[in-house]
């Protein structure tokens, strides 16, 4: 059972990712999550949050700057440790391969926190496989375009229809034991260089 | 026996010279190792993945192997130092506004520390508001050293102003913006500072105490209990980098280097200007030759007595109780053994003793060695001070006591 009654502190630059994981967060069945995207917000986030669970990126430049709002709110007698348990080494070797650091108030029993670190952890890697593909779909429009460009020049310059264009260029790729677009690219370059 | 290749973590620092220059002037390669440097966006990180084993080696601000020795870190990981950066290389810059207003309190421009530190204290008296300085890092010299200076100006700390961290790299826009009134950080971020957004540089480490500590090559304890042989490569490619970086000539090469954008993708300019002592304060252009000190007066030794000094700041501020135990856990940290035993091939001078006073001398002295003469530089404390490691508890009373 989740535990609806722990506040949850999110602090994320990237608003995307901040809000995946607060809708996982929610979605799990807890009701109080705060978002914020600047460190220097946190003071006053602190206060009016007093969260039990601080989530923030490992990347996030200002987590100098966090741990020392933790360590000036010791006189609000809020103690905060980093991870759930310092003996947990596979849960903070996923952690930080997730990119994700958390920080968790003292005396919190470990079975309450550790569900909410493997969301967010699961999260986190939801969303870098997300910018992955994003990537690798943005990175394949890029060489279909140049493939069409290069099939442009072979139609225009030979005479060859559109499917024999690319058979060319699938060919000559084979032979030289190259990808298609680096061939296509060759062939872009070298049209350019030659000139009409 | 297969090569070694180290994965080190590093901030965008001109203090991670040494370490770079290893790397990239074959010192490392020569001592049978490769390095994989990492660079690093936070002090946080660095302590956090050298102490999970990400890192084998780090750049560490010198108090960090410390407070994980002393169980003040989130993984309380045991973390030696066997071998010291350099010297110095840190400088206390303000903004343009509060330049101004220190300008007006008398401050002379000189960068010496005890002028300065008056005017700054006269400012803070007649300021309505809290003013906000930034440092990098709660256990860094940064934080002790700017902590020094505004108590033995008369200026409480935690009182009488704030004391705000960032990672070094976003001191100079934060200041720029208005959301710092200064800032205590390493080159080249204060040049930065001056360059960009019109701040100046109100006095530096090496007036504040001269030929200090402030970076070393830290490493999990139980890591170099298991490697022995690679700590050793480890400290003689530190040393041979720093004499290397030592000599006039090779200043502005590794300036060139440091410059990359690997590094620190800066201009050379502002690179070079800690490497060669020409300072832009932004009031004046000074020579302080003693800014870095990257080989020089045994700057790469690790001395128990320095480990001891950082101690006695943290139970200053309240960051640790003192206690025998933990004086003796933090010199244990330093390791001067393991620098002598690794440098023992080279035939070169290294101390002999682990402790030494601070403090006490203002010019250059000879020092107890080993295989041969060792000069030690000036070591003032700018109020006069003297530390002594063996009255350590009467040192850290009296502080507590202002």
């Amino acid at each position: 059972m989740p535990s609806p009654d722990l506040s949850i502190l999110i602090i994320d630059e990237n608003r995307i990712r901040a809000s995946i994981i607060e809708e996982g967060l929610r979605e799990a069945g807890h009701g109080r999550v705060a978002v914020i995207h600047d460190v220097n917000e946190v003071g006053r986030s602190l206060q009016q949050t007093m969260p039990d669970v601080v989530v923030i990126d490992l990347e996030n430049p200002k987590r100098d700057t966090l741990e020392h709002f933790f360590s000036l709110s010791r006189a609000i007698r809020r103690p905060i440790a980093m991870f759930v348990d310092r003996s947990d080494g596979a849960m903070i070797e996923k952690a930080v391969e997730a990119g994700v650091s958390a920080y968790v108030v003292d005396g919190l029993k470990k079975e309450r926190v550790k569900p909410i670190l493997d969301m967010a952890i699961s999260r986190f890697n939801a969303f870098s496989r997300l910018t992955r593909e994003l990537e690798e779909a943005r990175g394949a429009l890029e060489e279909r375009k140049i493939i069409d460009q290069a099939k442009g020049i072979l139609m225009k310059t030979r005479g060859l229809s559109e499917p024999d264009a690319y058979a060319l260029l699938r060919s000559t790729a084979m032979n030289q034991n190259r990808r298609i677009v680096e061939i296509a690219q060759s062939l872009i370059t070298a049209a350019s260089l030659l000139g009409p | 026996m297969s090569r070694p290749l180290l994965t080190a973590g590093f901030l965008p620092l001109l203090d991670s010279v040494l370490l770079v220059l290893a790397h990239e002037m074959g010192f490392a390669d020569q001592e049978g190792f490769d390095l994989a440097l990492t660079r690093e966006t936070s002090w946080a990180n660095i302590r956090d993945r050298s102490a999970l084993g990400h890192f084998d080696i780090a750049l560490m601000l010198a108090p960090m192997p410390i407070a994980a020795s002393l169980g003040l870190t989130p993984l309380a990981t045991p973390m030696v130092a066997p071998v010291m950066t350099g010297l110095g290389n840190n400088a206390i810059t303000v903004s343009a506004d509060l330049w101004r207003a220190m300008a007006d309190a008398g401050a002379p421009g000189d960068l010496e520390a005890g002028p300065a530190g008056l005017a700054l204290a006269r400012v803070v008296r007649t300021t309505p508001r809290k003013l906000r300085f930034g440092v990098v890092h709660q256990t860094s010299s940064h934080n002790y050293e700017l902590r020094y200076w505004l108590a033995a100006s008369g200026i409480r700390p935690d009182r009488d102003l704030e004391i705000v961290v960032l990672p070094p790299p976003l001191l100079p826009e934060a200041l720029g913006s208005g959301g710092l009134d200064g800032y205590c950080v390493g080159e080249p971020w204060n040049s930065v500072g001056v360059d960009r957004h019109g701040a100046r540089i109100a006095t530096t480490k090496s007036s504040i105490w001269q030929w200090s500590p402030d970076k070393l090559i830290g490493m999990r304890a139980d890591w170099a209990e298991r490697h022995p042989d690679t700590v050793a490569a480890v400290v003689r490619a530190i040393y041979r980098a720093g004499r290397w970086a030592h000599e006039p000539q090779n200043r502005l090469p590794a300036a060139e280097i440091m410059a990359r954008p690997p590094y620190l993708n800066l201009p050379v300019g502002i690179v070079a200007r800690a490497l060669t002592g020409e300072i832009d304060s932004g009031v004046r252009q000074l020579a302080i030759p003693d800014y870095f000190i990257p080989h020089a007066g045994a700057a790469n030794f690790p001395w128990k007595s320095h480990a001891l000094w950082y101690y006695s700041q943290m139970v200053r501020w309240g960051e640790v109780a003192a206690s025998p135990d933990r004086a003796a856990l933090a010199a244990a940290t330093f390791r001067p053994d393991l620098y002598r035993a690794a440098l023992a091939p080279l035939g070169v001078p290294v101390p002999a003793e682990d402790y030494r006073k601070d403090g006490d001398r203002s010019e250059p002295h000879p020092t107890p060695a080993l295989g041969g003469d060792l000069l030690l530089g000036p070591n003032r404390f700018f109020d006069g001070a003297v530390f002594d490691p063996a009255a350590l508890e009467s040192y850290v009373a009296a502080q507590r006591a202002e």
